[in-house]
């Protein structure tokens, strides 16, 4: 247990190296530093002077060492476009982000859930398959198309929401929130919901899936035969027995939907950290594109590597050496 | 002469009793009794065709700045008041009209759909049959490295490679090469699937008698991997390639509307959405809805297509 454990971990950081590795490659291959950060004038001495004190006159490895050594203590260099530190750019738009994310992942697991499971104890039934119909096109239509329809009708037609932006915050500290404030919550909606469509669909056919296995099962069989009502059968044995995957595919779509959070947040202009990934993208800002992918990166690998961890918990076949990982999509 | 009059009539014969058989076969049978999966392939079928035969159905050639008026510019489509003939669905800023914009759009999503798909199942299939194959240490470094890019979210994987290879090629060259760059960016993020699937299936080929036979008459080993283990693996494969396809034509969209793929002079769908978006705040809702309700109805059609297709293959559904 212990080994595999550790198996899991060092794969994680091996893995986090090879981003680390990526992103300074990025560095070596664009762009010199120095010619950007000095100005044409400035002279040889000056310019071997920066050299040294970026660490440049080094080897490749101890270069990438030097690299490493700064990004585990948070230092991601300076944005070019802006000349502010990229970790504080980060910081400062994390929140905004996170807070997109979660509450699209609430919606998505409170309204797909319970749709999954009624499109599987109704099958065949008109409802179910306008449902299943739906749950198709929440899959297909890009979010980006359902972002701008949805200011099409609520923004520039009715006039209901707001069309852009983040509304009021409020500020803890270093953190922000924007849903203690009428107007805050109010630009969430339309974000939130474009963000979460794709996932209630997706959500809503894996308990749908899952559900219909579980129905067939003996113990359903043997609960029906002792006279349960139908409610004890469909949400305390069947559905309790669907959420397992559900719980696991939750969590690792988390670490994708920081990374697809950056299209609503530019359809949206919400300020987080994909609209900052998505402008540094543009003006080929190098620092800040790095540092994003080293942390949405590291997001999605610990996301990935706790649900691994679970799964070992959870399940005692998987300890075994060898044995196939469960339920997963990769 | 006797021979000459046979041949033709021979080979009517065996085209027809093709024809019959693939009528009859299970994947018909199966097709016919779907009407999902025959109204997706009516749409795919007219979608490709439009676009296919824009140049000819198109009433101006939109990447043409010649045909473009700045008078007809903004018009909105023909049965709002003000639409005119022959802008059926409108025009843009530019005067560029939105339904030829589209067709010559479709044509480009769906030809670096196609492309990608078939660039990451050739580097998929290739990576699997030599991993599968080869085995050992081979096997273990490509087969992590396809971890690896699993690891990150792909679409950024996509943007950075897509925005890393603009900024690598001259800025004459960066806008012949997007499709090239878009195909590349999508095809290194989804070769991953089709190698596992084609490693294990090799693997476990690999080891049956047949192919031990094979290497004693010393059949050299690309004709053993090509003509006696792909086949045998071809099923899954074109399963997730169909199913694929509509992710591949969803990544381009994506590409092109964050403003990293396809540029404005060469609009995809992406690009136009892109482009409208900047609009309908003026109250251009035409110049973006049509590209996106087409963007959509082609990426719903494949998938509905792709989950027909896995069904009707599965054994276990059959």
């Amino acid at each position: 247990m212990i080994s595999m454990v550790l198996k899991r971990v060092g794969n994680a950081v091996a893995v986090m190296i090879a981003v680390a590795f990526v992103a300074f490659m990025i560095f070596q291959f664009l762009g010199d530093p120095v010619q950007l950060m000095l100005n044409e004038q400035a002279s040889q001495a000056e310019r071997d002077a920066l050299r040294i004190r970026l660490g440049l006159d080094q080897n490749f490895v101890m270069q990438f060492v030097t690299f490493i050594t700064r990004v585990v203590q948070g230092d991601f260099g300076i944005s070019y476009r802006n000349q502010q530190e990229v970790m504080s750019l980060i910081a400062e738009r994390f929140p905004a982000t996170l807070e997109l994310v979660l509450v699209s992942t609430i919606i998505a697991l409170s309204i797909g859930i319970p749709l999954g499971v009624y499109a599987a104890i109704r099958k065949g039934s008109p409802v179910a398959r306008l449902l299943t119909i739906f749950s198709m096109i929440g899959v297909s239509i890009p979010s980006f198309v359902i972002g701008i329809l949805l200011i099409l009708v609520f923004a520039v037609q009715l006039n209901w929401l707001p069309a852009f932006g983040r509304g009021e915050i409020v500020h803890f500290g270093s953190w922000t929130t924007g849903l203690l404030t009428p107007s805050g919550r109010q630009a969430l909606i339309m974000p939130a919901m474009s963000l979460a469509l794709f996932q209630i669909s997706f959500i809503m056919r894996l308990v749908t899936a899952e559900m219909l296995e579980v129905l067939r099962a003996d113990y359903i069989k043997f609960a029906r035969a002792r006279g349960l009502p139908n409610r004890l059968v469909h949400f305390r044995h069947a559905l309790r027995n669907c959420l397992m995957p559900v719980v696991t595919m939750t969590g690792m779509m988390i670490g994708d939907l920081i990374a697809f959070a950056l299209v609503t947040e530019t359809v949206f202009q919400w300020p987080g950290m994909g609209q900052l990934f998505v402008q540094a993208v543009m003006f080929i800002d190098m620092p800040v594109m790095a540092a994003y992918l080293m942390i949405v990166s590291a997001i999605f690998v610990t996301i990935n590597t706790i649900v691994d961890l679970i799964y070992l918990w959870v399940d005692p076949r998987l300890r075994q050496a060898g044995v196939a990982r469960g339920y997963h999509a990769h | 002469m006797h021979i000459d009059e046979a041949a033709p009539a021979g080979r009517m014969t065996q085209w027809r009793q093709r024809l019959n058989e693939a009528w009859d076969s299970d994947l018909a049978y199966s097709f016919r009794g779907s009407p999902m999966a025959m109204i997706s392939a009516l749409i795919l079928l007219i979608v490709a065709l439009t676009a296919i035969l824009a140049p000819v159905i198109a009433v101006q050639n939109p990447y043409d700045l010649t045909q473009l008026f700045l008078d007809k510019a903004e018009l909105p489509p023909i049965w709002v008041e003000g639409g005119e003939v022959p802008y059926l669905l409108g025009t843009d800023v530019q005067g560029r009209d939105v339904l030829s914009a589209i067709l010559y759009g479709s044509r480009i999503s769906l030809l670096i759909g196609f492309a990608s798909v078939m660039a990451s199942m050739a580097i998929g299939i290739s990576v699997g049959l030599i991993c599968g194959f080869a085995g050992g240490y081979v096997d273990n470094i490509l087969m992590r490295v396809g971890d690896f890019v699993l690891s990150i979210p792909t679409l950024l994987v996509a943007i950075l490679v897509s925005a890393l290879f603009r900024e690598l090629l001259p800025v004459n060259l960066r806008d012949s090469f997007a499709p090239l760059i878009l195909m590349a960016s999508i095809a290194i993020t989804s070769w991953v699937q089709y190698a596992r699937i084609v490693r294990a299936s090799a693997m476990v080929e690999a080891r049956k008698e047949y192919v031990l036979a094979a290497k004693i008459l010393e059949v050299r080993t690309t004709r053993i991997l090509l003509t006696h283990i792909l086949p045998n693996v071809m099923t899954p494969v074109l399963v997730t390639a169909t199913l694929s396809l509509g992710l591949a034509i969803l990544s381009e969209a994506t590409l092109s509307f964050l403003g990293v793929g396809m540029p404005v002079t060469q609009p995809s769908l992406g690009t136009l959405i892109r482009i409208g978006n900047q609009y309908f705040f003026s109250g251009s809702w035409w110049v973006v809805l049509f590209p996106a309700f087409q963007l959509g109805l082609i990426i719903l059609a494949v998938n509905l297509l792709g989950d027909w297709l896995r069904d009707a293959l599965n054994p276990k559904l059959q």
